[in-house]
């Protein structure tokens, strides 16, 4: 495939919503189940998969014509597992209390599908700006989820909004934390554990199914129109 | 004149989903009687609260999903499912406890899964989970029985407590096997001779042992009514004794407590006959049932003795519930002029 055939617009569609990798792929459901309790480290661990997608996806996509088939998914492994390297010691030298709370999560971003899968049946076959884009499409889709699910959770969990956020943006960012629901607020433990995360997780993929769902019956009836004037067909006996 | 002729079974009278379900309803009053006269009136504010929310909640998904609710309203399920929460639920816990469990339980464990009979969990046991989890504060006060207070909270009491969140403190003490969690240093004779709850009961802690006989005594009115066999409740009753027994350890301070103790104290009366013989998500065939029921026990026993929480029954029976499509799957019972079960991974035949 030729770079000039890739339709960039349809590459950002499937990445965000169309092949979401975590609502429709399902991929990547480990990090994303275990470690979007909060907003802040939802924000962490996608950025950092962002930086692992996009690094493999650009370097995978340059090498694609000399490695040969055989050795191509110990080949592409071995890019995403220096890349993850990559990401954790930047992670330990900037934001070290982050990197001690994702924890075993940031290695483990080796073993997340998403990146391999896309590796493999995008950067392998299409050329370096597409494999950026949909590298970067691909992360941006899965980081949206990550964010809402935490966003959900922590809302829930804690009745806090981006509490914590200096963690990962600086000192300025430690006034953010909202308390939506009051000082009072119990806390619905639930929800920041992990069963919670497959129940919140639930709910988002039956809601996109179903916004799927009402945009194709919006799209069904436009596209078929009622002809005025069109005769009824009768398919049963025969009145003389 | 014609004769009807119906195959078998020859059934006298056809038994409805509502009425087993308003049976169960019935059994439960003893256990009900005897929590509400040890205990004061916060049992009956949990089931006003909890029945009031599960019809609701019942009713909203039914019509979100198109489905007749009045129908669904009628076969008593709901309100089978918020007495159990209502039984199990701490009284005088606050009302936003009991509203949680009743819509996890039934939005949540039910409808999201099919409504009435397609539930792989216990409904009642789901919601209570939520909140034991979610809040271990007030899901970890019992109200001290009768006998160790002087007074029980009144209505109008209760009700401030319930509603307006005053302090549950004054009222609150320490259960029989909260008791037993926490001692590490005496003997259980000790123990029993020191903690008022043990030396104003008879067998299992005072209230708790009045609590657990009236279960009984409801779970076995619908044992002889045939509402359900007794290979589950036994099973489960059986291994949860014989455990206790083999670890009483003659009664040292490492000791998890007696087999009395542990039949008469707890939820295991209320577990055993109303929640262990649930028909939906338990095991079917009747090898099962007693697999299932023995595995319940010993789960019990197990976090009562070493886990982390004092009481385990939810935990055990959801843990079953996973399990009882697996259980059923391997005791499927011979049927008749076949050789053996055939199961699904066997090759066809040449």
């Amino acid at each position: 495939m030729s770079n000039s055939s890739v339709n960039y617009a349809e590459l950002g569609k499937n990445g965000l919503w169309n092949n979401n990798p975590a609502l429709v792929q399902l991929l990547g459901l480990c990090p994303l189940l275990a470690v979007t309790g909060s907003v802040v480290n939802a924000l962490g661990l996608g950025l950092a998969t962002m930086l692992v997608l996009l690094g493999s996806n650009i370097s995978v996509s340059l090498i694609r014509n000399a490695v040969s088939d055989a050795v191509r998914l110990p080949a592409f492994v071995m890019i995403i597992a220096s890349f993850t390297t990559a990401t954790e010691l930047l992670m330990q030298a900037f934001t070290y209390e982050l990197y001690q709370i994702l924890g075993i999560f940031i290695p483990l971003i080796v073993t997340n599908c998403a990146i391999l899968g896309r590796a493999d049946a995008f950067a392998s076959k299409n050329g370096v700006l597409a494999s950026a884009v949909d590298g970067f499409m691909m992360a941006l889709g899965f980081m949206l989820v990550l964010l809402v699910l935490g966003a959900m959770r922590e809302l829930l969990g804690w009745g806090t909004l981006f509490a914590d956020m200096e963690l990962l943006l600086g000192p300025a960012a430690a006034s953010w934390e909202l308390n939506l629901l009051g000082q009072d607020y119990p806390g619905l433990l639930v929800a920041v554990l992990p069963p919670g995360a497959f129940i919140v997780t639930g709910f988002l993929i039956a809601a996109k199914n179903r916004i799927d769902k009402s945009l194709d019956e919006r799209a069904q009836a436009k596209r078929e129109p009622v002809v005025a004037g069109s005769r009824r067909v009768r398919t049963t006996g025969h009145i003389g | 004149m014609s004769f009807l002729r119906a195959s078998s079974p020859h059934a006298h009278t056809a038994s409805t989903t509502a009425g087993l379900m308003q049976l169960v309803l019935l059994a439960t009053l003893p256990g009900l009687a005897a929590l509400t006269y040890c205990f004061g009136p916060g049992t009956l504010i949990n089931i006003a609260i909890a029945a009031a929310v599960c019809l609701a909640s019942e009713a909203l998904i039914l019509s979100i999903r198109r489905r007749p609710i009045g129908f669904y309203l009628g076969d008593y399920s709901a309100l089978v499912t918020a007495v159990l929460l209502g039984l199990a639920l701490p009284p005088y816990c606050p009302w936003w406890v009991v509203a949680v469990a009743s819509v996890s339980a039934i939005a949540l464990a039910k409808q999201l899964y099919g409504g009435m009979g397609f539930n792989p969990f216990n409904p009642a046991m789901v919601g209570y989970v939520v909140v034991l989890i979610s809040f271990p504060v007030p899901m970890t006060q019992w109200p001290a029985p009768m006998g160790m207070v002087e007074q029980l909270p009144s209505v109008s009491q209760a009700l401030a407590q319930v509603f307006g969140g005053g302090a549950i403190d004054a009222y609150t003490a320490a259960t029989p096997l909260d008791l037993l969690k926490q001692n590490d240093s005496l003997l259980l004779n000790q123990l029993y001779q020191e903690q008022t709850i043990f030396s104003q009961g008879a067998i299992a802690g005072a209230g708790w042992e009045w609590v657990n006989l009236g279960f009984l005594m409801g779970g076995l009115f619908l044992l002889a009514r045939r509402v359900f066999t007794w290979h589950a409740p036994l099973a489960m009753l059986a291994s949860l004794s014989l455990l206790s027994i083999v670890f009483y350890d003659s009664g040292s301070s490492a000791s998890a407590g007696g087999p009395l103790l542990h039949l008469f104290s707890g939820a295991t009366m209320l577990g055993a006959f109303f929640i262990v013989t649930d028909p939906v998500s338990s095991a079917v065939s009747t090898k099962g049932r007693l697999i299932y029921g023995a595995a319940i026990g010993m789960l019990v026993f197990i976090i009562r003795a070493w886990g982390n929480y004092p009481d385990g029954v939810a935990f055990a029976v959801l843990l079953l519930n996973f399990a009882a499509p697996f259980i059923d799957y391997y005791t499927t019972p011979r049927s008749y002029g076949h050789d053996k079960p055939r199961r699904a991974t066997e090759k066809p035949e040449p």
